[in-house]
């Protein structure tokens, strides 16, 4: 198992080497530079900016330079907020979009399925019915719709909640964002869930075992250990996904995650940022796609590597 | 972040006090549309900057809540006869926010340093009209060839290249604010950051979350500290402005400096005179290609200009937040005349029709050849209504507009670099409200903005000659003359000016919008 996780790691790292080539040409390619504004920079000091930054050097040049201080784990100075580094808002905001991803990831796990399975035993029910309902509908109902209908549900309206802000991390500061993030997830875990132990009920040894009169909740746990490999590796990429924040929860709610610098990186053509956070995305889908294929094997002796 | 909360609650009470005792005082929550990029004034470059940067600093002269120059870390100061020296007698009373005293020195080290091209300064080119700017600023001089200088611990002085009527306003211009030799020394990058950053304005740093809150307190050496009413202000960043309204209404917010302009009707229902709007420095504009053939025919630019109902996209498509453009310069600013106009305003663009069906049939365009335009933006909601607007406008001259968009750093690095284009949506926010800050925008070799290349001979010579004209009258006739050419010409369509609009609560007094888009927090009252 251990020889495993070492090959996979080993694995990554040529990965990694390719994200960070394929991104850093790409960003490149884009029209226009980090200090191209709607009113346009004198020559000079447009000239003076790129010697600052180094971005007068020849552009290999500049990617030796990036993967050597990327080896002493510098990411660079950010080029659109300029007092700080990379590595410096990557380190501030991720807590705050960690903690939002983690507990909407909680949520939407226990609800989803826990729905889903309420649902594939009772296959047909007027639970399930709502449940393919509701679930359809969260799948459809976009972020952007969701958020402002929240906000002006419990905050304008009730009043109970405050609409925006961080707040050190206050528990009424993550609710409506939580519940936002979560939402089409419950729905997505709760479909994924009920087709998957929906199959394996009705496979021929969960078969045998109910007319050999075993007790149904031996008989459904047993199902959903296999149930469960569909639904572990999805939790893998949507992990890496939930945690590294969402620029519509964050710019609507106005928190101070990390979310938002995917697009407004690419937008300001803050090259340094959009790297930084094009690594710490694929550093994080494939950690957590490991731990949920280590997860499978363990609920699935055949994905188990041979001895 | 933690960590920081932490040491800024360390000052204020025991660990068992759960709320900072700051809390107690009223704090201004100030919706301020984008996270600053910077809080060095010499590397800064937004408005949002600049309204955090007024508090946190004075520079030799600052603005007051109406828009109008007062003295700020100077207290008096001439000028030489040829008005080529300013003398700056500065306030003995001048103190950085860690107690040390401001001084001529201090203004010295500033300006060399934002010329510096070390420094990487994006806006060094507004102090140009010091001696010997450009040539510091290119590199071809060294700092200490600037034109300033020391003439004694209170006493600074500034020589110009030539008279300069808006050099006071250039002064208070966020790049010119002074910073803390010391500090900047000791942090370098890092100086900014809570804790590191010594200003002198009436108004502090204590927390700075990218995303979040940018706090301030009131500065106690200031030396106007006793009449500041606002202790507290938190800047925060709306760069949703619906979901900010929200905040607004919520009462999370005491006032926005941005508005949705398309949800205005619905805005005026809602908070009625709690919606501000005012004049600000502001052109939208449609950039035409006088290179090539047929736009660089005045005629058909004539024609593109006289059928825009600017009215309906101003009041109509804008709700009231822009008003209709018929010259570069909006009315309004210093050292000038009313504007001279283009055609149009006195008669519905209708009745220009038949004139502009004229001259493009003159053009050699009719119904059996149409023009054909590409119309280029970038994109945004607005900018989308105002193309779909005027294509159908020019449709009823026949002409059919294809259209092309792209972001913002697209397009405007296409048009800088001389990409072709038909024409395409320009936009100007002036940064003193003096006429050569629009006209310059058209001058030959100005290439970020003058995306058609248009050159005129005697435009540019109306221009120098204003330059070096001392006498404000005979200058504001030559600005006006050289306006009047690009509006009969047309390099620019002017579309509309922009109106600062803004949400301003009930509990806070003092505000009042003016061409500046100048609130200092020191001037605001909040009731409790």
């Amino acid at each position: 198992m251990i020889r495993l996780i070492l090959r996979r790691l080993a694995q990554s790292v040529p990965t990694l080497l390719a994200v960070v080539t394929v991104s850093f040409f790409l960003m490149r390619l884009a029209p226009g530079g980090p200090f191209d504004l709607e009113r346009p920079l004198a020559p000079a000091a447009m000239e003076n900016l790129r010697r600052v930054y180094g971005l007068d050097r020849p552009l290999a040049v500049q990617f030796g330079s990036y993967l050597a201080s990327l080896a002493h784990g510098d990411l660079g100075p950010s080029f659109s907020f300029r007092d700080r580094s990379v590595l410096e808002l990557i380190a501030q905001g991720l807590p705050v979009s960690a903690t939002l991803g983690a507990l909407s990831l909680l949520l939407a796990t226990g609800l989803g399925v826990g729905l889903g399975i309420t649902a594939a035993l009772r296959r047909g029910g007027a639970m399930d019915r709502l449940l393919g309902i509701g679930a359809a509908l969260t799948l459809s109902l976009p972020s952007f719709v969701v958020a402002p209908l929240l906000q002006i549900a419990f905050g304008l309206s009730l009043r109970w909640l405050p609409l925006s802000g961080w707040d050190g991390g206050a528990p009424s500061h993550l609710v409506l964002p939580v519940i936002t993030l979560a939402l089409p997830q419950v729905g997505a875990l709760a479909r994924l869930t009920r087709a998957a132990l929906g199959e394996v009920l009705r496979t021929q040894p969960v078969r045998t075992m109910r007319s050999l009169g075993l007790p149904p909740i031996r008989v459904t746990l047993h199902a959903l250990r296999g149930a469960l490999l569909p639904v572990v590796a999805y939790l893998g990429p949507l992990a890496a996904a939930l945690l590294t924040g969402s620029v519509v929860v964050e710019t609507i709610f106005g928190l101070p995650g990390i979310g938002r610098y995917f697009v407004e990186g690419a937008l300001n053509r803050d090259y340094t940022l959009v790297m930084g956070t094009v690594l710490l995305v694929a550093g994080l889908v494939i950690v957590f796609n490991l731990a949920a294929d280590l997860a499978c094997a363990w609920l699935d002796p055949r994905l188990r590597p041979a001895a | 972040m933690r960590l920081r909360r932490r040491d800024w609650l360390a000052g204020v009470a025991a660990l068992a006090v759960v709320q900072p005792a700051a809390a107690a005082e009223p704090i201004y929550r100030r919706g301020n549309d984008a996270d600053p990029e910077t809080l060095d004034p010499h590397r800064s470059s937004t408005v949002a900057e600049a309204h955090i940067l007024r508090d946190l600093c004075d520079g030799l002269l600052t603005y007051d809540n109406y828009g109008a120059l007062i003295p700020g870390a100077a207290r008096a100061w001439t000028a030489s006869e040829d008005g080529l020296t300013l003398h700056f007698e500065l306030l003995p009373e001048g103190r950085w926010s860690n107690g040390e005293p401001v001084t001529a020195e201090d203004f010295v080290y500033s300006l060399r340093r934002i010329l510096d091209p070390a420094t990487g300064a994006k806006y060094a080119e507004i102090l140009f009209p010091i001696r010997n700017a450009a040539a510091v600023n290119r590199g071809e001089k060294a700092v200490d060839a600037l034109g300033v200088a020391a003439e004694g611990p209170l006493a600074l002085a500034i020589t110009l290249e030539q008279p300069t009527p808006y050099i006071l306003e250039l002064l208070t211009h966020q790049t010119a604010l002074p910073v803390h030799r010391a500090s900047v020394e000791r942090h370098g990058e890092s100086f900014t950051r809570p804790g590191n950053l010594v200003t002198n304005g009436p108004y502090r740093l204590t927390d700075n979350v990218p995303g979040g809150a940018i706090r301030l307190e009131a500065n106690p050496h200031h030396p106007d500290a006793a009449s500041i009413a606002i202790r507290h202000v938190d800047f925060l960043p709306t760069p949703d402005m619906a979901a900010a309204v929200r905040r607004y209404a919520a009462g999370e917010l005491e006032s926005l400096a941005d508005l949705p302009a398309d949800q205005i009707a619905d805005l005026r229902r809602r908070f009625g005179n709690q919606i501000v709007l005012g004049p600000a420095l502001g052109l939208a504009a449609l950039a035409v290609n006088t290179r090539k053939a047929p736009f660089s025919d005045r005629r058909v630019r004539q024609a593109l200009s006289l059928v825009i109902d600017r009215e309906y996209l101003a009041d109509g498509l804008n709700g009231g937040t822009m008003s209709p453009a018929y010259s570069l310069c909006p009315p309004g600013l210093d050292n000038y005349r009313i504007p001279p106009e283009t055609a149009g305003r006195s008669e519905l663009p209708i009745d220009h029709e038949e004139e502009a069906r004229r001259l493009l049939a003159e053009a050699g365009f009719g119904p059996d050849r149409p023009l054909t335009v590409e119309y280029r933006f970038n994109v945004s909601d607005n900018n989308r209504t105002t193309a779909v607007a005027i294509g159908e406008m020019w449709r009823d001259l026949g002409i059919v507009t294809r259209y092309v968009y792209t972001d913002a750093k697209t397009h405007f690095a296409y048009l800088r670099d001389g990409g072709d284009f038909d024409v395409a949506r320009m936009s100007w926010i002036a940064d003193y409200a003096d006429p050569q800050n629009f006209l310059f925008l058209l001058q030959s070799g100005n290439d970020g903005f003058n995306a058609g290349r248009w050159s005129d001979a005697a435009y540019d010579a109306l221009l120098a000659r204003a330059a070096a004209e001392r006498d404000l009258t005979r200058r504001a006739d030559l600005l006006y003359d050289a306006e009047a050419i690009a509006l009969h010409d047309l390099p620019w369509i002017p579309l509309m000016h922009y109106r600062s609009k803004a949400l301003i609560a009930p509990r806070l007094h003092g505000y009042h919008p003016n061409l500046r888009n100048a609130a200092p927090t020191r001037f605001l009252r909040l009731d409790a």
